[in-house]
């Protein structure tokens, strides 16, 4: 073979295996969801199909793709349609630049663990985040249904919102790793996390994703006791499927950017790289699951207040104090 | 390849561009011109600017756009179908603007300048950064300065009286 075509298979094979390891874990993370939910409130959760319940994400799969496509009259026929793909996508293409192990020695070349090793990793970041705002406003839009419009417009506020204290208290990672590449900033952290210098960006970081996936405490776009579902509501079978599947996909790839920017990425001892990876990954995801087990939803105008008039002020002047250290040092 | 990968590229931002354009629905004109910024944003990347193809995403698809898409949900904008054509005097600005950029155009091709080839290498965000605050700094204090007014001025008017 020659090496272009070796070089081609090689990232075909990389983005396969993205595609396959994330989308079953996604489809797992429901599940687990699910019964760690029942585990918090007392109750056994799903375990009837297959051993403890194991084969729930497949019986899911069936009853939602046996479902009508519903879709109600006066709806914008081609927004409707693709909007769940609007807000599935973004969240599994970011997944292109995160390095999820150590370089291999395959076929006699180095093979980096990442598809992309882009210069500009950190930004390709934010610029899939700001456009993961068009599913979320195009779905409630296009519905045709108060709630759901009511639903986008929370959703499309908040996003931006967030993404801007989200970037901020990326900066400061930046300023000590001098680097957007996200490989360069996995390097940087080979001797301490990132999170022993910069806890307050990590906490900001923390809460801005959190708002990011719309989970509990920020999950007011979706708020079932004043909207039905907010933007999805009017979404049945399939499409409301994806919807919800690209916010289990959004939680691990943010988990994962969290990992990779604060936690050393696929740094540690004794494990093997990607197996570092997925523990840490995969703890953000137990804690976000956590956080909606535990936490009440916050009001819409608190959620701005904490938006802009706390975190942004913090992560700004976090940003002035890493500078200040990092020229006197 | 690359050139192939141009010309679909430039084909999707001229076609996205015009819907954006004739189309009557103001939401499905974003979704055009989003597109096309998409097309563009590529574009940059392959002539080696990858930190302007981010921008052109972040900025222009990612936050512009979005506050257009956020006001216009707001609004009843009615019956957008049952919009009339433009008559002739609001058709000459847009009219006037067209001869110009055409006119430079041809000048461009009748002049037979070198044609801008992208460089051996992508541009890193360090060049990009010393050329933007070094030798552009001026003009990015300007801007700024500029940004500053409107903002103040979007206070005066939002505040309460």
């Amino acid at each position: 073979m020659s090496p272009i075509a070796l070089d081609i298979a090689i990232h075909l094979a990389k983005i396969a295996l993205i595609f396959f390891v994330v989308l079953t874990l996604a489809a797992y993370l429901v599940f687990a969801e699910r019964r760690i939910l029942a585990w918090i409130q007392d109750r056994k959760g799903p375990n009837r199909v297959g051993p403890f319940g194991l084969l729930q994400p497949l019986a899911d799969l069936i009853k939602l793709l046996t479902k009508e496509d519903f879709r109600p009259a006066g709806a914008d026929k081609w927004l409707f349609y693709l909007a769940p793909a609007m807000a599935a996508i973004p969240a599994i293409l970011t997944f292109a630049v995160i390095p999820f192990g150590a370089p291999l020695q395959l076929f006699g070349r180095e093979v980096p663990l990442q598809v992309a090793d882009l210069n500009v990793g950190l930004l390709f970041f934010l610029a899939l985040s700001s456009i993961a705002v068009y599913g979320v406003a195009l779905g409630g839009w296009a519905s045709n249904s108060k709630y759901a419009l009511l639903g986008s417009i929370r959703g499309l506020a908040q996003l931006i919102s967030y993404e801007l204290s989200m970037g901020l208290s990326l900066v400061p990672t930046v300023m000590l790793a001098g680097s957007l590449r996200l490989s360069d900033i996995v390097g940087a952290q080979e001797g301490i996390w990132f999170i022993v210098y910069q806890p307050l960006a990590f906490a900001i970081f923390l809460i801005s994703i959190a708002a990011e996936c719309k989970r509990i405490p920020f999950d007011i776009p979706e708020a079932e006791g004043e909207l039905v579902a907010g933007f999805h509501t009017e979404y049945s079978g399939m499409r409301f499927g994806l919807f919800f599947v690209g916010e289990y996909i959004n939680i691990i790839v943010l988990g994962g950017l969290a990992t990779t920017f604060f936690l050393g990425g696929w740094h540690g001892p004794w494990l093997p790289p990607f197996a570092w990876f997925s523990v840490k990954t995969l703890a953000f995801a137990f804690f976000f699951i956590w956080m909606r087990g535990t936490l009440p939803r916050l009001r819409y105008d608190q959620l701005m207040h904490l938006g802009w008039k706390v975190l942004t002020p913090l992560a700004l002047v976090n940003i002035l104090v890493t500078g200040w250290i990092l020229m006197l040092r | 390849m690359e050139s192939a990968l141009f010309y679909i590229l430039s084909a999707v931002t001229v076609t996205g561009t015009a819907f954006a354009i004739t189309e009557k629905h103001a939401v499905h004109a974003i979704v055009y011109l989003v597109t096309s910024f998409f097309a563009l944003a590529v574009i940059f990347f392959l002539l080696g600017a990858p930190v302007v193809a981010i921008f052109e995403v972040i900025i222009y698809a990612g936050a512009i756009m979005v506050l257009f898409l956020f006001v216009i949900m707001m609004l009843d904008l009615g019956h957008p179908e049952r919009a009339r054509l433009p008559g002739i005097r609001e058709w000459w600005p847009a009219l006037a603007l067209g001869t110009v950029t055409l006119a430079s155009a041809l000048a461009l091709v009748v002049s037979r300048a070198p044609a801008i080839s992208a460089p051996g290498k992508a541009i890193g965000v360090k060049e990009f950064a010393l050329a933007l605050f070094g030798k552009y700094g001026v003009a990015v204090e300007v801007i700024s300065m500029q940004l500053l007014f409107a903002l103040v001025g979007a206070l005066y008017l939002a505040r309460k009286r």
